[in-house]
């Protein structure tokens, strides 16, 4: 019992390092998350570093989708609160629009 | 039904429960009118004298559909399709102006074709919406339906003297929100139209409306005005979508404009709201904003009549 304490320690400490050195392989393995919601994408443009995953959830009772007009990607119809994630590994600016309501706009901008 | 030739109030009901459910085309001197169909419905010989069923329309039956607004969409198209099938006089085609289903997932595709083969009039024809195509591949559809149009979408046929256009405006997808014809497919309008008399009575339809009906929505065609310009020199021309879930109808010179209802749910009129997404109503108010719409085909001169029926 007294000496479960230091190795529970020892042992949280060790997965935190290993969490974070994978982390770091991932090059930051940034997350990042766009909402679907009253028919609006939010935020609408968003910042990213070159590796980062996306991940779209569709927050209303009308199905979306996430299209990249430049083909990169296109997710199937996201019922509510269905998700879709994508990883841009290029900078540059990718522009999407959901192909059932194709009034609703976003960016995704990868430096 | 027919105690007695006065309007009670069970045939007003009745009437009001048929003026909910879908809208007959009938062609008459040259140009399509929606004809009543509870008038239809109540007349043994057909469309009391207003010609010869031609088609129903069946739009946006949402098969996957599952929220407040109808958690029941196959129910709804079952008592659609026992109100085409009760018909007196079976209309010739059915055309379906998309949507079939919510999600384009298999097994919703799957479903509404086992519900559609319940129809006693066998010859279906189908555009695709936007919820029909949202599979990454885009097969779903074009694996059931694609046959017609040899995987393109758009097709033209010819009934009983009538010249059908189906054409697909969900597919070209421009940031701002109306649908789009394209330029491959409007020139091939303009050469499926070459060389028909000007008196050919036409039929056009597809997904979202052919005409700006409330542009902040993407509730219209962007390059559909080309399109209406092929069509300017013939003396019928009928033009007829879905989409929007709610009745619309426009003349413009020789062209009337209509949209149907749903089988599934309704929508809010333009502008009211978020946007367009299901309409939730009370439960009892639910049958008589879904509906068909029919038409008749009349012979002197030749035209169509257009009504629209609810499942009230």
């Amino acid at each position: 019992m007294n000496n479960s304490t230091p190795i529970r320690f020892f042992s949280l400490v060790a997965v935190i390092l290993l969490l974070a050195t994978r982390l770091a392989h991932a090059g930051g393995a940034e997350v990042v998350k766009i909402s679907a919601k009253n028919f609006m994408f939010s935020p609408a443009t968003i910042t990213v570093k070159a590796g980062a995953t996306v991940t779209w959830t569709n927050l209303d009772e009308e199905p979306h989708t996430v299209y990249s007009d430049a083909g990169l990607f296109r997710s199937g119809a996201l019922d509510t609160k269905d998700s879709f994630s994508f990883t841009f590994e290029k900078p540059g600016t990718y522009h999407y629009l959901c192909t059932i309501h194709p009034k609703m706009l976003g960016t995704v901008v990868v430096e | 039904m027919s105690d007695d030739k006065l309007i009670t109030r069970r045939n007003a009901l009745k009437c009001m429960a048929y003026g909910g459910a879908g809208t007959l085309f009938a062609l008459s001197g040259g140009v399509f009118t929606p004809i009543d169909l509870a008038r239809a419905a109540s007349d043994p010989k057909g469309s009391a004298g207003l010609g010869r069923p031609l088609f129903v329309q069946i739009s946006d039956t949402h098969i996957g559909f599952n929220k407040e607004a109808n958690p029941n969409v196959a129910g709804t198209l079952k008592q659609t399709i026992d109100i085409v099938n009760g018909m007196a006089e079976q209309p010739a085609l059915i055309v379906h102006t998309g949507d079939i289903t919510h999600l384009s997932r298999p097994a919703e595709f799957d479903l509404a074709q086992q519900l559609f083969s319940e129809l006693r009039t066998t010859e279906l024809h189908t555009v695709p919406g936007e919820h029909d195509t949202t599979d990454p591949t885009v097969s779903e559809y074009f694996n059931r339906f694609g046959k017609a149009s040899n995987n393109k979408g758009y097709y033209s046929f010819d009934h009983g003297g009538v010249h059908f256009i189906a054409l697909v405006n969900v597919m070209q997808f421009k940031p701002g929100g109306l649908g789009t014809l394209g330029s491959e497919q409007l020139e091939w309008v303009e050469d499926d139209l070459k060389g028909r008399s000007s008196s050919t009575p036409i039929v056009a339809f597809a997904h979202m409306p052919l005409w700006t009906i409330y542009e902040p929505w993407g509730w219209g065609t962007g390059d559909a005005p080309q399109l209406m310009g092929y069509l300017k020199r013939f003396g019928s021309v009928t033009v007829l979508n879905g989409h929007i879930h709610q009745i619309v109808t426009k003349v413009e010179g020789h062209a009337t404009f209509h949209t149907a209802r749903s089988t599934a749910y309704p929508q809010p009129s333009a502008g009211v709201g978020e946007g367009p997404g299901p309409l939730k109503v009370p439960a009892d108010q639910l049958p008589g904003m879904l509906g068909i719409t029919r038409a008749t085909l009349l012979k002197h001169p030749q035209s169509l009549n257009l009504s629209d029926t609810t499942l009230s």
